[in-house]
């Protein structure tokens, strides 16, 4: 026989499924640049614009990060502080300046995730988490809506894209109210179509219900998201909001417009799903879901904001851990 | 996620669906393998206690015969697998990576090496216990892998009765195909080993339970079961890890072993189809369990075989046979891809439960780089006793092996479908395996002290 060969002393299983969890980031990033490009197509360059900053100020941090504390690990290679910053984005209006999207980026990694201790140990969505602070110290940028696009001012930059740090703002902006908004303040309602195929002003991602929704199928049939949460959150805001109609059609919304509208399908199927904050057992899933899906629609409805996805999410994020314990699957012949 | 459309055959909820890789030798008849020079019987081939060796350095032995006794219940007997004189006894090299005392035959140069006791023994005549001890006596172990003593399980408790017999014809490892092989070629000896079981357990019914990517077993033994019997093959669908006593009980018969109860708990007894076939063989001829048929497989060997391969055959005589490593192989493993134990050295003997010999090259053997846990929930999707491996291995990085407990982290089989699953890289079963040994000795410390 040949010489024996160097024998390497590893522990079972020998086979492993190929794809580790930076392929399953990316694919999540995959699904969202259809999105992604509608924004741009919508919104011009400015969208463009934000998202770049917005993934700057996270990728930026996590880089400092690792590069300050000599960490071992590159913990950029798993890709998710490029998708925080990308899903951040998507949560923006087209026309915020740009070194708010940018901090924004570096709140999110910093506060979202890196004091939790990185990378699966954050409790809230850390995208969620630096759109939360944005809104919180600049509620006037996060609020003003630039009209989508069409192709001649595609070029043209929106309102105040490149105001400097905390110099007061460019108030003369062309701005417009989201469909939420125009709701909630003036009770008009824009058309199912215009929001399912994404020609409404509003948020980069709030735009394209339909893409968005191309996303999330390609997600569920890949396993790569679980499937129960998108599904709980449109069951709960679907039954909530016909209850509503059913009590005043009048006063209020659809529930299509409910579903298809702000950040809904951004938040259901992208937001929401991210498994590191969402809970661990199928039956949590489910409760999580409707939980979002229900506070969604009490939020808009009944609450000082046209919009509530944001908050709904954060606040479930918050009971996860409670959902994990209390919804602990029954083991293999433990009694039923 | 929509699987339970597509495909009505019966199986066990969650686990995993690696490849298979059997057809590097699915299709490869059994082949005897030549005598060794030399064989290394070691005293502990099985779980529970070592046997106790009967023989002396010098003695001259033949083919089958009693070279070590059970040294109690849970402990079986030895035989030499060849003629020979025992040239010594002392410590060697065990594939479980220890040294364990062994027996070492020399081959008798001019012995004919046929069997010296073809006798058929008369089974029907005998009772239970009888039957229950020659099977003690004759050596047998689970030959799919984890080799517990067979006769252990056959002894019913009292108050509890055994009224089916499952024959574990799963063989669920990927890249194995001995038990496949001896289904399409023993037939015969697994229906008399049957026979036998049922008489001794009173059992009503056997099924005998084989994956669907093993068709023509299913086929075959299916056709043939005598008219008299009672029994049926059930095809299950191909899943890993069916092939645990557990997960092929609820498959076949959708009862559940309550946790930390035994098969027999729920009126079950499984045996291993390679096993019932030595049963079957010893009575027909009288030989106890001296050979065994192992799959010796993989990208990282020349020729590979289904070899019928006598026990304490070294390792690298089996491999020479197959024509030898390739230069690239990187790792030899004792049994399949996903439970199987790496060597790291060729000098080991075949056991009893030594199943495959699986060698592997440079390209299988990446390691992957470890991320943190994502929470993507696929380990606890994946685990057939629905436990939560993704929050266990947390519990286990930070030693908080106390808390484990309260997860359950002894109803854990073992079986690495976790591992297998997780995207980010984490070694899960090999932490379950440490946390689950460290605790078994604290409450063996604790029932000491207290
Ligand atoms: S499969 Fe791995 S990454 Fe996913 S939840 Fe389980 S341990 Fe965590
Ligand atoms: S936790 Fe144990 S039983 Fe469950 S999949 Fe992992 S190794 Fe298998």
């Amino acid at each position: 026989m040949k010489t024996a060969p160097k024998l390497l002393l590893t522990s079972s299983p020998f086979l492993k499924q190929q794809e580790d969890t930076p392929a399953v980031m990316r694919q999540v990033i995959y699904a969202l640049i259809p999105a992604l490009i509608a924004a741009i197509y919508f919104f011009g360059i400015s969208a463009l614009l934000v998202i770049v900053a917005s993934v700057f100020g996270a990728v930026g941090t996590e880089w400092v990060f690792n590069i300050s504390t000599k960490k071992k690990f590159n913990s950029l290679k798993d890709y998710t502080a490029l998708l925080t910053g990308i899903l951040l984005a998507m949560t923006l209006p087209p026309g915020i300046p740009l070194w708010m999207a940018f901090l924004g980026g570096v709140v999110a990694i910093a506060l979202g995730k890196l004091i939790f201790g990185g990378t699966g140990s954050n409790i809230f969505n850390p995208a969620l988490v630096g759109r939360a602070f944005l809104q919180s110290s600049f509620p006037v940028a996060i609020t003003t809506w630039s009209p989508y696009a069409d192709f001649n001012s595609f070029m043209m930059f929106r309102g105040n894209t490149f105001t400097i740090p905390f110099v007061k703002a460019n108030t003369d902006a062309v701005t417009a109210a989201t469909p939420l908004a125009q709701m909630k303040f003036d009770g008009k309602l824009t058309e199912t179509q215009n929001l399912f195929f994404g020609s409404s002003a509003g948020s980069l991602g709030e735009t394209t219900a339909l893409l968005l929704l191309l996303g999330g199928v390609y997600l569920t049939v890949r396993n790569y998201i679980n499937w129960r949460i998108p599904t709980g959150i449109f069951i709960a805001v679907f039954l909530f909001a016909s209850g509503l109609q059913l009590i005043d059609a009048e006063k209020f919304a659809s529930p299509m417009f409910h579903l298809f509208s702000g950040g809904l399908m951004l938040g259901a199927i992208f937001m929401a799903t991210d498994p590191v904050s969402s809970p661990i057992t199928h039956k949590g899933c489910w409760i999580f879901g409707l939980g979002i899906g229900f506070l969604v629609v009490l939020i808009r409805t009944f609450g000082g904001l046209p919009e509530g996805v944001m908050y709904a999410i954060l606040l479930m994020n918050s009971v996860t851990p409670l959902l994990n314990s209390v919804t602990q699957p029954r083991i293999y012949g433990a009694a039923k | 996620m929509l699987s339970f459309l597509s495909n009505t055959l019966k199986t066990f909820r969650h686990g995993i669906h690696p490849g298979d890789y059997k057809d590097l030798t699915r299709n490869l008849s059994i082949e005897r393998l030549p005598f060794s020079e030399e064989l290394t019987i070691p005293l502990s081939q099985h779980l529970g206690a070592p046997s106790k060796c009967i023989v002396k350095v010098g003695d001259e032995v033949k083919r089958g015969q009693i070279i070590a006794k059970p040294s109690g219940f849970v402990s079986i007997g030895q035989h030499a697998p060849m003629s020979g004189t025992v040239k010594s006894i002392e410590m060697r090299h065990h594939p479980n990576g220890k040294m364990v005392e062994s027996v070492i035959i020399k081959k008798d140069l001019f012995s004919p090496q046929t069997f010296y006791n073809e006798h058929a023994m008369d089974w029907e005549n005998l009772s239970a216990d009888e039957l229950i001890s020659l099977i003690q006596h004759g050596g047998f172990v689970g030959l799919g892998g984890a080799a517990f003593p067979t006769h252990v399980k056959l002894k019913t408790p009292e108050g509890k009765n055994a009224r089916f017999l499952i024959v574990n014809g799963v063989e669920c490892e990927p890249y194995l195909t001995s038990d496949h092989r001896v289904m399409l070629e023993q037939s015969e000896d697994i229906f008399l080993g049957i026979r036998i079981l049922l008489k001794i357990l009173g059992a009503e019914k056997f099924y005998i339970g084989i994956e669907n990517n093993k068709q023509d077993a299913i086929d075959f033994l299916g056709e043939n079961i005598p008219e008299d019997m009672n029994g049926e093959v059930v095809a299950l669908q191909t899943k890993y890890p069916q092939g645990a006593e557990k997960m092929l009980i609820e498959a076949v018969l959708k009862r559940e072993v309550p946790s930390g109860k035994l098969p027999i708990d729920v009126e079950v007894v499984v045996q291993n189809s390679g096993t019932i076939a030595g049963i079957g063989m010893m009575f027909r001829f009288g030989q106890p369990l001296i050979e065994r048929v192992v799959t010796i497989t993989g990208p990282g060997i020349e020729n590979p075989a289904n070899l019928l391969v006598p026990i304490g055959t070294p390792l690298t005589d089996v491999l020479e046979h197959c024509g030898g490593l390739k230069e690239n192989t990187r790792q030899v493993l004792f049994g399949g891809p996903m439970m199987g134990a790496p060597q790291s050295d060729l000098d080991v003997p075949i056991l009893k439960g030594t199943s495959g010999i699986l060698c592997l090259t440079d390209e299988e053997v990446t390691i992957k780089e470890e991320f943190p846990c994502i929470r993507c929930l696929r380990c606890v999707d994946a685990c057939p006793v629905y436990l939560n491996p993704s929050r266990l291995g947390a519990l286990a990085k930070t030693r908080e092996y106390e808390g484990m407990l309260d997860f359950h982290i002894m109803d854990c089989v073992e079986c690495g479908s976790c591992s297998y699953v997780c995207p980010s890289n984490i070694p899960l079963v090999q932490r379950f395996r440490v946390s689950k040994a460290l605790l078994r000795e604290q409450q063996a410390k604790q029932k000491k002290a207290g």
